[in-house]
């Protein structure tokens, strides 16, 4: 059945013509990576698009707070042993983006889509997976996005309507589990990793959840951590047979070893056996500019892009062992959530004793953020003069999602 | 703990810890320690009694569900209530200001009970207030514009016992005309930011209140760069 996706309706294929048409000008044009704008057109076009686009194929969903991007990649990387693969790993991750990835590869008879946990409920409606897989949930844009508990509450609801599709489910975070905890078809994996601070009272019930040491449970009704069929060791994971592998990633990072557990777990219920969709995610290094080393007059700078306290604590962890400079940027722009008091969340305080510059359209947040975390440090706004004003050697770059866009684009402009 | 620490109550952080309200804690905290005050943040989490010997509690912001066990557990162990007749000094921001009032009214017409520390009620809004506030302080109770962000439904209605914290500019506040609560020690506000490190001015009368002694000037160049950014930025 998955020789090659269906037939499209006239109305579509026109859609997705004049679509692929607009994203082609768009490119030409300069005036944007084409990577949203030929769907906008076609979901004008045929609000049915989405629909008819994934019809025939088989389909995994991606969502949840962070790692989407990256998890996206690895599982379309995995998939890719079945056969070849449509996606959007741009980050263009709203039901645009998704018709735009989905009509430049027509006859992919796989799908793997990254999407934003509020578009999760319409997307999963729309294109009908076989896979969807929830990372984790935490606070992220409160402003735009909303409180952790709306978006559970949506995905639990989206999650109870699909069938036939196998849920794979981050055990160790309490929202994940109860937005999954009806699903007739769910694979738990064990990630090791998980934000604690938004999941002191349970989802559905409102009362404590005890933990005690991985294990937790609600005291109040019968939400607990399932048992898990997948489980990330110590750089290797454990698959449901009980087999050890090594994982050996290029990307640093436990939360990126949770990710590539999770990618492995979906691409197994998509008929990719476990060593091979190691073998071929493990290559992964660098993600929508992520993680990517740049050079600027002598200085090494890795740039890392965190959008929220739970990520911004991860690649605090991830950046601790050296103890090189650090810029820190940081924007308050639309995509990124107006309300910068997220910042005090982010235990800023493991970078006392560094060479930390704040940049950004907010640097002076960020600057008296780390002047109460008792952290010496300079206000430049512009990154790149940042780097430049850093010492010769290794420099550690971490910006939230548009501080991080513009700063690649021209660290890529300049190469 | 020696007499002479002043102590930070964190209140249920878990809970009520949503907006980065933490910040008002370590704000106080550390202007304080800058100026040799000895001070120190005691967190009480959900399941953990309130003790009443803290000198200044903190409250915070936190999503529905968090806010309605919020209250409950204080109402159950009513040692924040027990330090208000002992003149301790609170901050209650955003789901505080609402918790602290008679009662709260949500969006599914459930009237919950409040603490019965300030004099007012609440109820939700047509729609959610989502954006930069500036208000101008009212009773001269401090100086210099009230910065703040906020996001909330909630509307709140002060009766005579309770005054205004500031008359609002920009953004909607308690009602689109005043902004917070001021009842004795207790001082109320829906706005984020947190509030604190955008308000040093607030900061540092909570600090005169629990302390007795007006605090010397601390200038802190970030924080006035800061005040001034997001002032004209709502303007």
């Amino acid at each position: 059945m998955n020789d090659s996706p269906a037939r499209l309706p006239l109305r579509t294929a026109a859609a997705v013509k004049l679509g692929n048409l607009s994203s082609t000008l768009s490119q030409k044009m300069g005036l944007g990576a084409g990577g949203m704008i030929g769907g906008r057109v076609a979901l004008k076009l045929d609000p049915q698009a989405l629909g008819h686009l994934t019809q025939g194929r088989r389909v995994a969903v991606v969502t949840g707070t962070n790692g989407k991007t990256t998890s996206t990649m690895m599982l379309a990387r995995a998939v890719g042993a079945l056969g070849e693969v449509a996606t959007n790993h741009s980050g263009a991750n709203m039901p645009d983006g998704h018709v735009t990835a989905l009509s430049k590869q027509p006859d992919a008879p796989y799908a793997v889509l990254e999407c934003d946990e509020a578009y999760f409920p319409a997307v999963a409606g729309a294109s009908n997976p076989s896979v969807a897989v929830i990372l984790n949930l935490s606070r992220d844009q409160l402003d735009r996005v909303g409180e952790v508990r709306t978006i559970e509450r949506s995905l639990r609801d989206a999650v109870d309507k699909l069938q036939n599709c196998t849920i794979i489910a981050n055990c160790d975070d309490v929202m994940v589990t109860s937005a999954a905890w009806n699903a007739s078809n769910v694979v738990w994996v064990a990630t090791g990793t998980g934000w604690h601070h938004d999941s002191a009272s349970c989802p559905r019930c409102g009362n404590p959840i005890r933990w005690q040491g991985e294990h937790w449970h609600c005291t109040g009704c019968d939400l607990s951590r399932p048992h898990p069929s997948w489980i990330t060791a110590d750089e290797a994971m454990i698959t449901p047979e009980h087999r050890q592998l090594e994982l050996r990633l290029t990307l640093p990072g436990k939360f990126n070893q949770a990710n590539a557990v999770m990618a492995a777990a979906a691409a197994h219920a998509m008929g990719v056996p476990a060593d091979e969709a190691v073998r071929r995610l493990r290559g992964v290094s660098n993600v929508s500019g992520r993680y990517r080393t740049i050079q600027r007059g002598g200085r090494s700078a890795r740039l890392l892009l965190s959008k929220n306290p739970a990520g911004w604590s991860e690649t605090l962890t991830v950046v601790k062992e050296a103890n090189h400079p650090a810029v820190l940027v940081i924007n308050a722009q639309e995509a990124d959530g107006r309300d910068l008091s997220w910042l005090w969340d982010v235990p800023f305080e493991r970078l006392q004793g560094r060479t930390v510059i704040a940049s950004g359209e907010r640097a002076t947040d960020l600057a008296v953020r780390l002047t109460y975390a008792e952290v010496q440090h300079t206000i430049v706004p512009d990154p790149l003069k940042a780097i430049d004003q850093m010492p010769q050697g290794a420099v550690e770059v971490i910006a939230n999602y548009t501080a991080f866009r513009d700063l690649n684009a021209r660290a890529a402009a300049d190469e | 703990m020696s007499e002479s620490t002043i102590q930070i109550a964190l209140v249920l952080p878990d809970l009520l810890g949503t907006y980065g309200d933490f910040g008002n804690a370590v704000v106080l905290e550390k202007r304080m320690t800058w100026r040799g005050i000895k001070a120190e943040i005691v967190p009480i989490n959900y399941g953990q009694p309130v003790p009443d010997s803290c000198d200044i509690y903190v409250v915070g912001g936190g999503e529905d569900t968090a806010q309605t066990l919020a209250v409950k557990h204080l109402r159950e162990h009513p040692g924040l209530q027990r330090a208000v007749t002992k003149n301790a000094v609170v901050l209650g921001v955003c789901a505080g200001i609402q918790i602290f009032g008679e009662s709260f009214t949500r969006a599914d017409n459930v009237t919950h009970p409040g603490m019965g520390l300030i004099d007012s009620t609440s109820h939700a809004g047509g729609s959610r207030a989502i954006g930069e506030v500036l208000a101008e302080p009212a009773n001269g109770l401090f100086e210099g514009v009230l910065s703040g962000f906020e996001n909330h439904q909630g509307r709140t209605v002060l009766g005579p016992a309770a005054r205004p914290l500031a008359h609002v500019k920009v953004g909607t506040g308690n009602d689109g005309s005043v902004e917070g609560a001021v009842q004795g020690r207790i001082l109320c506000t829906y706005l984020h930011g947190p509030v604190l490190p955008r308000n040093p001015q607030i900061a540092d009368l909570l600090i005169e209140w629990a302390t007795g002694v007006k605090p010397a000037p601390l200038d802190l160049p970030a924080v006035t760069a800061m005040r001034a950014e997001r002032v004209k930025a709502a303007s």
